[in-house]
């Protein structure tokens, strides 16, 4: 099987899973629902003031509700030692990487789909700036906390304290990516500045950390 | 404990305590900033220091990946553990300095966010190490190493974008930029003095690592011939 099959049937198969169990996807909507409405309590802003903060707090509550779905993600592989079965199978690693990646992007971005609006009303939001913009920073900084993501799940599964390690790890490396997309965020949001130079860096730094983890995951995945 | 080591433990606290007079004594005083500029002697030569032992950890990573060299392993555990020490002195001594002189403790500029993500990048290194578990901890160790030598470039593009409050480079900056000759000898010896000091604490952590996987090893071998370890 090529390396794109591989990476379909693996896909397809988590998807179809996720599709009747749901558990991925309605913890994470359940979490960032809270946080939305903690955040919401908690700095209780006016319509002027949300559109500087917004930014921040969508992509936090994004980013700890990712971390709920990238916990589970290479945990049912565990059970009836899957991962083993398919270290030893002639199956490339990266396609299995790349189905993993792909498929906790689908789950964020189903997320974010659905908490936008939310985030919209809560916050009596209204961009001032080019709003196809956001889609194509959403897009961007979803890829760049979902790879990252994936390729630390997958090492702090070998870890004593499994769910609590990834955060652990993927905070201090994704702080330039969360940066960018706060600010290309706000930049759209207020209009005040041009949300170009954010965009670029947030394509960087998806095509550099990519690259790496598709280098390296051969190595995580056969480690013992 | 061999010869050879006690004579450089004892060059290394005679280069200690030498450079701590050129700081404190021979070292003019700072024509605006008066004597708060001596913290200079030590923050400086303390973030060279990390920064090269960060250099090394990444690469004794690289060679782990690449030939699987437990020694090269041990030398990432112990670079990365001292690196931290000198990287944290650094973040302790700059808002020291940077309180009476930029009235601030700290901004978000690109050299301290850049270091302090770096801090924080080494510190969720040796928190992996901590918690993984047998061989699988070198090598999922080399690979956060080599994640975060690729993001302190990114980090520090960045936060570049922002501004930059961090005295422009003091050395090898700028036309207007450059240190007085007379506070060269001072920094020149305590940037010696701390990096034998860090070689000497290296050499100890990578002894004691090493004695580490050779109590595992015999622990193992007990236990595979059926006896208690």
């Amino acid at each position: 099987m090529s390396t794109l099959a591989m990476t379909r049937a693996t896909l397809m198969k988590d998807l179809r899973m996720e599709w009747r169990s749901k558990d991925a996807i309605n913890s994470m909507l359940f979490f960032a629902l809270l946080v939305v409405v903690i955040f919401s309590f908690a700095f209780n802003p006016s319509a002027e003031e949300s559109r500087h903060i917004a930014g921040g707090l969508i992509w936090v509550a994004f980013l700890f509700a990712a971390v709920v779905a990238l916990n589970q993600t290479w945990a049912r592989e565990l059970r009836n030692q899957v991962l083993d079965a398919y270290r030893v199978s002639p199956a490339p690693a990266n396609a299995l990487f790349l189905a993993k990646a792909i498929g906790n992007f689908l789950f964020v971005s189903v997320l974010e789909a659905l908490m936008g609006p939310l985030f919209i009303v809560f916050y009596n939001l209204r961009s001032v700036g080019p709003p196809w913009q956001l889609a194509v920073v959403t897009v961007l900084g979803t890829w760049a906390l979902v790879v990252n993501g994936t390729f630390f799940a997958a090492l702090s599964i070998r870890t004593r304290n499994r769910e609590i390690m990834l955060p652990l790890i993927l905070f201090p490396i994704s702080i330039p990516a969360l940066l960018a997309m706060v600010d290309s965020t706000t930049s759209i949001l207020t209009g005040d500045a041009s949300p170009d130079f954010w965009i670029k860096m947030l394509l960087v730094y998806d095509v550099v950390f990519t690259a790496v983890c598709l280098l390296l995951f051969e190595s995580v995945l056969n480690a013992e | 404990m061999k010869l050879l080591p006690k004579v450089f433990i004892a060059f290394t606290v005679a280069a200690l305590a030498y450079a701590a007079y050129q700081a404190l004594v021979v070292a003019p005083t700072e024509q605006t900033m008066g004597n708060v500029q001596r913290i200079f002697y030590y923050h400086v030569p303390s973030a060279w220091t990390a920064f090269l032992l960060f250099f090394v950890n990444f690469l004794a990573s690289a060679v782990y990946l690449w030939k699987r060299n437990t020694a090269a392993d041990a030398v990432a555990a112990a670079t990365a553990e001292v690196g931290v020490v000198f990287c944290t002195v650094v973040l302790i001594t700059g808002p020291i300095w940077a309180r009476p002189v930029w009235g601030i403790w700290w901004t978000w500029d690109a050299r301290l966010t850049t270091t302090l993500v770096l801090w924080l990048i080494y510190v969720s290194y040796l928190v992996l190490r901590r918690y993984s578990t047998g061989s699988q901890t070198a090598l999922l160790a080399a690979a956060l190493s080599i994640f975060g030598f690729v993001d302190v470039p990114i980090v520090y593009m960045t936060i570049r974008w922002f501004r930059t409050q961090h005295p422009s480079p003091v050395i090898g900056g700028g036309s207007n930029s450059g240190l007085d000759p007379s506070m060269w000898p001072p920094l020149l010896w305590n940037w010696l003095a701390f990096s034998m000091l860090a070689i000497i604490l290296v050499a100890v952590r990578y002894r004691l690592q090493r004695m580490e996987e050779d109590v595992e090893q015999q622990h193992a071998q007990v236990a595979l011939r059926g006896g208690t370890a």
